[in-house]
C-alpha cells in the first residue's frame, strides 16, 4: 500500500508540475469524461440495464442533484426561501397527480416529474382535501346509511376532522421523514446511486395520497365487498408508485433489509387506508348502537348484529 | 445658477394655476381634528366603509375599494355571527355535536390565513391584510345562507326544508365564490391561477358543509 500511495502522489506531482511549466494550459474537469463513460457504459450494455437507467433517470442526474443544491440559496428566514418551494404552475401540479395515479411502469415519479423542483403545493393541498374528503363522506355514508331508521338522530361528528387532520399529516410528514433517516442512515453504510432529499420524499408521498380522495368519495356506497376493491385498487396504484419510486434506493443495499423496507412502505400505506375505512365509515347493515334509548312504546330496541 | 442658465420657459406655453386651496380639501389639519368630532361621527365613518364594502361583495364588480381600504370589522363582525348561530347543534355527547364557537372561528381565520400565504407563495402581488379583508368579507353570501337555514329551520326538518337548504346553501356558496374570485383572480401569475382559487374553493366549500348539516338541537 506504501509503494500505492507513493504512485499516487508521483501522479499528482506531475500534473502539478505540468500546470507550473504551462499556466496558460487549458484543464479539463474531471466529471465530464467520466459522465460521458458512464453514458457510453450504460448503452453498450444489454438493454437489461437500460430500464434501470430509465428508474436512475437522465444521464444528468449528477447535474440536477449539483443544480438542486445551488436553486435554494436563499437564507431560510427570508420568505423567498419558502418561496422556491411553491414555484410550481398549474400544469406541472396535474401532471405530478396524474403521474401519481397512473404508474408508468419502468418509470421514476421523482426523476420523472419532480425533476429536482419539490413542491409543498401538492402535498399539502392534497392532504387538506383528504381530511375533508374522509370527514364529508363518512359523515355522508353514516347518513344514507342509517336514514330511515327512527332511533336514529344525524348528528355531524366534528370531532372527526381534527382526528383526520392530525393522522393525515402525522402520516404525510412523519412517515417521510423515518424514511429519510433511514435511507440516510443506510446510505452510510452502503453507497448507493440514488437518494432522495428529504423534500422529494415528502413530495412523493403527497401526491400518491390523491388516489385516495376519489375512492373516499366511492366509499359512501353502502357495500361492502365495493368498499374493500376500491381500497385494495387504489392501494395497489399508489403503493406501486412508492414501491418503484425507493426500489432503487434501497436496491444495491442487503437483500433482506431492501425487502423489509420496500414491505414496511406499503403496509403504512395500507394501514392509513384501512384505519380511515374502518374509523370513518361504519359497517352498512349494522344498526348504530349510539345509545339504549328506549322507543316510544317502551321496549328497548333490539340491535341486529352482523 | 449657473445650471439653470440653460432652463427658459417657451412663450406660448401658459403657465396657470390656483395658489388658493380650495375649502373643503382634505389638508393635514383636518386629520388632527377627528379628535375632538363627536363620537357618532367615528363610529358611523367606520360603519359606513364596511356597509359600502358589504354592498360591494353583493354586487361584484371590479372595483377596488374593498382592496384599498381593507378593514377587518367586517369579517370579524361575520365571523362572529356565523359562529353563534352554529354553535350549539345537535349532540348527545359534547363529542358527536356540529363545531363549536372556537371552532368555526379557527377554521375561518385560520384557513382565512393559510390560503393568503399559499397566495403570496405563489408569487401573488397582493397584501396580506388586503386578501385577509377580501376573503372574511365574502363569507357574507353564506353567513346569510346561515341565517336564511335557520328561518328555514324553525317551519320544519324535513325533506323540503332540506331541497331548500340545499338550494339556498349552493347558490350562496357559488357568489362567494364569484365575489371572492372577482377581487383575487387578478392580482395571481396567470399560470396559477386555479392553483389559487382551489383553495378558496375548499375553504367555502367546508364552510358551506357546515352551514348545510347544522341540525338544531
Amino acid at each position: 500500500t506504501a509503494s500505492l500511495v507513493m504512485y499516487l502522489f508521483a501522479e499528482f506531482d506531475d500534473a502539478a508540475n505540468l500546470l507550473a511549466a504551462n499556466p496558460d494550459a487549458t484543464t479539463i474537469s474531471i466529471d465530464e469524461p467520466v459522465e460521458i463513460s458512464k453514458n457510453q457504459h450504460g448503452r453498450l450494455q444489454e438493454p437489461g440495464r437500460e430500464e434501470d437507467d430509465e428508474l436512475l433517470g437522465t444521464d444528468d442526474s449528477d447535474k440536477t442533484e449539483l443544480l438542486a443544491g445551488q436553486k435554494k440559496s436563499a437564507p431560510f428566514w427570508t420568505f423567498e426561501y419558502y418561496q422556491t418551494f411553491f414555484d410550481v404552475d398549474t400544469y406541472q401540479v396535474l401532471d405530478r397527480i396524474k403521474g401519481s395515479v397512473f404508474p408508468v411502469p419502468g418509470k421514476n415519479f421523482v426523476r420523472l416529474y419532480i425533476r429536482s423542483n419539490p413542491d409543498l403545493y401538492g402535498p399539502f393541498w392534497i392532504c387538506a382535501t383528504l381530511v375533508f374528503t374522509i370527514a364529508v363522506s363518512g359523515n355522508l355514508s353514516n347518513f344514507f346509511i342509517h336514514l330511515g331508521k327512527p332511533t336514529y338522530h344525524y348528528v355531524p361528528k366534528f370531532r372527526k376532522v381534527s382526528i383526520a387532520a392530525t393522522t393525515i399529516y402525522a402520516y404525510a410528514w412523519l412517515v417521510p421523514l423515518a424514511l429519510w433517516g433511514f435511507l440516510m442512515w443506510r446510505n452510510s453504510k452502503v453507497m448507493n446511486i440514488v437518494s432522495y432529499s428529504f423534500l422529494e420524499i415528502v413530495c412523493v408521498y403527497g401526491y400518491s395520497l390523491f388516489i385516495y380522495i376519489p375512492t373516499a368519495i366511492l366509499w359512501i356506497i353502502p357495500q361492502k365487498v365495493v368498499r374493500w376493491v376500491l381500497a385494495m385498487f387504489s392501494l395497489c396504484l399508489s403503493g406501486s408508485v412508492l414501491v418503484m419510486t425507493f426500489w432503487p434506493a434501497v436496491r444495491d443495499d442487503n437483500r433482506r433489509i431492501a425487502l423489509a423496507t420496500i414491505g414496511t412502505v406499503v403496509l403504512l400505506h395500507a394501514l392509513l387506508a384501512v384505519g380511515c375505512l374502518a374509523y370513518f365509515f361504519d359497517t352498512p347493515e349494522l344498526d348504530f348502537p349510539a345509545a339504549i334509548i328506549p322507543a316510544h312504546n317502551g321496549t328497548t330496541v333490539i340491535t341486529r348484529s352482523q | 445658477f449657473a445650471g439653470l442658465a440653460d432652463v427658459s420657459i417657451s412663450e406660448d406655453i401658459p403657465v396657470e394655476g390656483e395658489i388658493t386651496v380650495p375649502v373643503g380639501s382634505r389638508s393635514p389639519d383636518e386629520d388632527y381634528s377627528t379628535l375632538d368630532e363627536p363620537v357618532k361621527d367615528t363610529i358611523m365613518r367606520d360603519l359606513k366603509a364596511v356597509a359600502k364594502k358589504f354592498v360591494h361583495v353583493m354586487y361584484p364588480k371590479k372595483s377596488s375599494a374593498l382592496l384599498r381600504d381593507w378593514d377587518l370589522w367586517g369579517p370579524l363582525v361575520l365571523c362572529v355571527s356565523l359562529a353563534l348561530m352554529l354553535q350549539g347543534g345537535s349532540a348527545d355527547s359534547k363529542d358527536d355535536g356540529g363545531p363549536q364557537f372556537a371552532e368555526v372561528f379557527v377554521i375561518i381565520w385560520f384557513g382565512a390565513v393559510v390560503i393568503t400565504v399559499n397566495s403570496k407563495l405563489l408569487g401573488g402581488t397582493i397584501s396580506f391584510f388586503q386578501s385577509l379583508c377580501v376573503l372574511g368579507y365574502c363569507v357574507l353570501p353564506l353567513t346569510v345562507a346561515m341565517l336564511v337555514c335557520r328561518l328555514v329551520l324553525l317551519a320544519g326538518s324535513g325533506t323540503v326544508s332540506f331541497i331548500i337548504r340545499l338550494i339556498v346553501v349552493v347558490a350562496m356558496f357559488g357568489w362567494s365564490m364569484l365575489a371572492s374570485t372577482a377581487f383575487l383572480a387578478d392580482s395571481q401569475p396567470p399560470n396559477r391561477k386555479a392553483l389559487v382559487v382551489y383553495p378558496i374553493f375548499l375553504f367555502y366549500f367546508v364552510i358551506s358543509w357546515m352551514i348545510l348539516t347544522f341540525t338544531p338541537q
